[in-house]
C-alpha cells in the first residue's frame, strides 16, 4: 500500500501550462477523487502519477521515494482506463492475468488468481470470451479485474464509468466503493461527475484551469466551499449566486432585500451572496424575505424544484422537500436559511464564516 | 403496411446485371490472356476475335516452362519481390510506428519530404538512378532492383503502416506498460498482433508493385541470368514477330505467385480485429 505525495508539481506542453504548482498528499488507503470540468488537468495529473506523462517540474513520491523518472512498469500502480483498454486479441482470462504473465508468474498461480478475481467480479463464466463478445459493464469489470489481480500499491481510475449507461453506472459505482472497502488500497479517481465524487471520495480535489481550487471531504466542499467555483461545481442543483452589497448586519440584494448574516463577521468586501436551492424555504406572505412568481415547477416526488422569478433580482432556484402544490404563476414568498448562506468577495473567494 | 416491402424483382435483376457487367469488364483482359494462352499457334490469327478457339492446347505452357528461360525469370522475380516486400514492410512498420506514437524534431519535415518523393514521375529520375547504380557496380544484379524498389515503396508503405498504427488506441499500449511491459514488450505482445492486417496489406501491396515493375528492371538489367519476369516477357517479342501464345502462357503463370501470395495473406487482411478493445 502506498502514500502518494505531489510537491509543487507543474506540467507544461510547450508553452502551455496545464498544471500549476500542485501539492497534494494522499494517505495510505485513502480514496481521493480528482474532479473538475473538462480541460482542468485532472486526467493529466492522474497520468503523471501513472508515469504515462512526464512531470515538467516538482516532485512526485510514493512512500517517500522519488518517482519522477521511474517508468510506469516499475511504479507498481494499476490503472483502469476510461476506454477499458482491454487487449482485443486475448480472452478475458489472459487479459486479467497479463501482468502476471509479464512478471513470469507460474501458470498455476496465475490461474488461481484469475479464477478468484473473476469470481468476486462475477466473470466466472466469461473467462474464455474475447472482449468484443462482452457488454460494456462486463468489459468494465474485466478492466477492474486486471487491476485487482496485480495487488498493486495504488489504483488509478480515469473516468471509468463514463461509457456506461445511467443504471449500470450506479451499480459499478457501488462495486468500486465495495472494492475500496475490501482492499483498503490507495485509490485516485478522476471524474467530472460530482455525484461520483461525493459518493466515493474520502477527500475530493477540485481542479480548475490547472489549479487546485480546494481539497476537502465531500461535506467540507458542500458546506464550506473555498470559492465561488467550488460552490457552484459541488451540489446539485447549482447554488444561486446573487449580487450583493455589504450592510451593517449583513448584505443587501439588488432588489433591496436585506439579509442578516451574523455568522460572517467581516463582510466589508462582500460582493455576492450564495445560497443553495435546498437552503431557501417557502414562507408565508408575512414572514418571507423575498417574494416572486413561480415560473417553472418540477415535481420530482421526493422534492420539488421551483424556478422563481424575483422582480429586481432575476431567477432563483428553490428546492423544497416533498411535494409542494404549487403551479406556474403562483406567487411565492421565500425565506433564506441565512446560517447556510455563503458570501463571496469580488474575486470569488468565500468570506469565512465564524465557527458556529 | 404488411411488414417490410420486398424490393421489386426488376430492381434486384438490375442490381445483379450491373454487378455482372462490372465484374465482366474487370476480368475480361484476364480471360483474354487465358484464351490466347490456350489457343494453338495456327489459330491465333484466323480465329483472333472468337471468344473461345475451336481447339485448345497446353503446348504454349509446356514450351514456356521447358524450352525458355522463364523459370529463371520467375525465380528472380520471386526473390526480388519477396525480399523487397519483407524489407519495405519491416522498415515501414518501424517508421510508421515512430510517426504514429512519438513526437520528435523534424517529424513534419520528414513526412513532407516523403510526400514530395511521391510527386515525381519515375521517368524523371531514371537516369540519375542508372548512374548511381552503375557507379556502385550493381548493374545487372538483383540487389540493385531490391534496393531501388525498397526505396521507392517505403514512403507509401510508411504512410500505410502509420495509419494502421494510428487506428490502434494508444490506451492499449499504456495499459500494457501499466501492466509491467516495457515499450518494446507492449509493441510485441499487444500492438504487433493487432497490426497483422496492416502488415499483410503492406506486404501484399509492395509485393505486387515489385512483381510487376518493368521500367527499372528494363534499365538496370541486361543479362539473361538476372532478368525478372516482366523483362523476360519482352523476349517473346522478336524483331519480326511476336509469340503471342507463349507470351500469354507466361503471363498466366506469372499470375500464380501473386494469387498464392494474396491467398496466404488474406486472412490477415480481415478487418475488425481491434473491435472490442475500447468503449462499449
Amino acid at each position: 500500500m502506498a502514500r502518494i505525495e505531489l510537491r509543487n508539481v507543474f506540467k507544461h506542453y510547450g508553452r502551455t501550462e496545464v498544471l500549476r504548482d500542485i501539492s497534494l498528499d494522499i494517505e495510505d488507503g485513502e480514496f481521493v477523487v480528482l474532479v473538475g470540468p473538462s480541460g482542468c488537468g485532472k486526467s493529466t495529473l492522474l497520468r503523471m502519477i501513472a508515469g504515462l506523462e512526464p512531470i515538467t517540474g516538482g516532485e512526485f513520491l510514493i512512500d517517500g521515494e522519488r518517482m519522477n523518472e521511474v517508468t510506469p512498469r516499475n511504479r507498481d500502480i494499476a490503472m483502469v482506463f476510461q476506454s477499458y483498454a482491454l487487449y482485443p486479441h486475448m480472452d478475458v482470462a489472459r487479459n486479467m492475468g497479463f501482468s502476471m504473465e509479464i512478471r513470469r508468474d507460474a501458470a498455476e498461480k496465475r490461474r488461481v488468481r484469475v479464477t478468484e478475481a473473476a469470481k468476486t467480479l462475477g466473470l466466472g463464466a466469461l473467462l474464455d470470451r474475447l472482449p468484443k463478445a462482452l457488454s460494456g459493464g462486463q468489459r468494465q469489470r474485466v478492466a477492474m479485474g486486471r487491476a485487482i489481480i496485480r495487488d498493486p500499491r495504488a489504483f488509478l481510475f480515469d473516468e471509468p464509468l463514463s461509457n456506461l449507461d445511467a443504471a449500470l453506472r450506479v451499480e459499478m459505482r457501488l462495486e468500486i466503493a465495495r472494492l475500496h472497502q475490501r482492499l483498503a488500497a490507495t485509490m485516485v479517481y478522476v471524474t467530472h461527475d460530482q455525484v461520483e465524487a461525493l459518493t466515493l471520495a474520502d477527500r475530493i480535489v477540485v481542479l480548475e484551469g490547472g489549479d487546485i481550487q480546494q481539497v476537502g471531504t465531500p461535506l467540507d466542499l458542500y458546506e464550506r466551499p473555498a470559492n465561488r467555483f467550488v460552490a457552484r461545481f459541488i451540489g446539485s442543483p447549482t447554488m444561486n449566486i446573487l449580487e450583493a452589497t455589504p450592510t451593517e448586519t449583513g448584505v443587501e440584494l439588488k432588489n433591496g432585500a436585506r439579509i442578516d448574516l451574523p455568522q460572517v463577521p467581516d463582510r466589508s468586501t462582500a460582493r455576492q451572496l450564495g445560497i443553495r436551492p435546498e437552503h431557501i424555504d417557502l414562507a408565508g406572505p408575512e414572514s418571507g424575505q423575498i417574494s416572486g412568481v413561480a415560473d417553472v415547477v418540477e415535481h420530482l416526488g421526493s422534492d420539488t424544484n421551483i424556478y422563481v422569478d424575483v422582480p429586481g433580482l432575476g431567477p432563483l432556484m428553490v428546492r423544497a422537500h416533498g411535494n409542494v402544490p404549487l403551479r406556474p404563476r403562483d406567487a411565492v414568498s421565500l425565506r433564506f436559511q441565512t446560517g447556510n448562506a455563503h458570501v463571496f468577495a469580488a474575486d470569488g473567494t468565500a468570506l469565512r464564516s465564524a465557527p458556529v | 403496411m404488411a411488414g417490410i416491402r420486398k424490393p421489386s424483382p426488376l430492381r434486384t435483376a438490375g442490381k445483379y446485371a450491373a454487378l455482372a457487367a462490372y465484374v465482366g469488364f474487370a476480368l475480361f483482359p484476364l480471360y483474354w490472356l487465358l484464351k490466347i494462352a490456350v489457343t494453338p499457334d495456327q489459330l491465333i490469327y484466323s480465329e483472333g476475335t472468337r471468344l473461345w478457339p475451336s481447339a485448345a492446347t497446353l503446348a504454349n505452357f509446356t514450351t514456356v516452362v521447358f524450352q525458355t528461360d522463364f523459370l529463371a525469370y520467375f525465380r528472380n522475380s520471386v526473390a526480388v519481390s519477396l525480399t523487397t516486400a519483407a524489407a519495405t514492410t519491416l522498415i515501414a512498420a518501424g517508421a510508421g510506428y515512430a510517426f504514429s506514437r512519438f513526437h520528435f524534431r523534424g517529424k513534419s519535415l520528414i513526412i513532407a519530404v516523403m510526400l514530395v518523393t511521391q510527386m515525381f514521375p519515375l521517368l524523371m529520375i531514371i537516369a540519375p538512378i542508372y548512374k548511381i547504380v552503375a557507379a556502385a557496380g550493381l548493374l545487372n544484379s538483383l540487389t540493385s532492383l531490391i534496393i531501388v524498389y525498397t526505396a521507392f515503396n517505403i514512403p507509401f508503405a510508411t504512410f500505410l503502416m502509420q495509419s494502421f498504427f494510428d487506428s490502434i488506441p494508444k490506451d492499449l499500449e499504456e495499459a500494457a506498460m501499466m501492466d509491467g511491459c516495457t515499450r518494446f514488450q507492449a509493441l510485441r505482445k499487444v500492438i504487433l498482433p493487432l497490426t497483422l492486417p496492416g502488415l499483410g496489406a503492406t506486404l501484399g501491396f509492395v509485393f505486387t508493385a515489385a512483381w510487376s515493375e518493368l521500367l527499372f528492371a528494363l534499365m538496370l538489367i541486361n543479362s539473361n541470368d538476372t532478368m525478372t519476369f516482366p523483362v523476360g516477357l519482352l523476349t517473346f517479342v522478336s524483331k519480326f514477330s511476336v509469340d503471342w501464345g507463349q507470351m500469354m502462357a507466361a503471363g498466366v503463370l506469372a499470375l500464380v505467385p501473386s494469387c498464392l501470395f494474396f491467398i496466404f495473406i488474406q486472412r490477415y487482411l480481415v478487418q475488425g480485429l481491434t473491435s472490442g478493445a475500447v468503449k462499449g
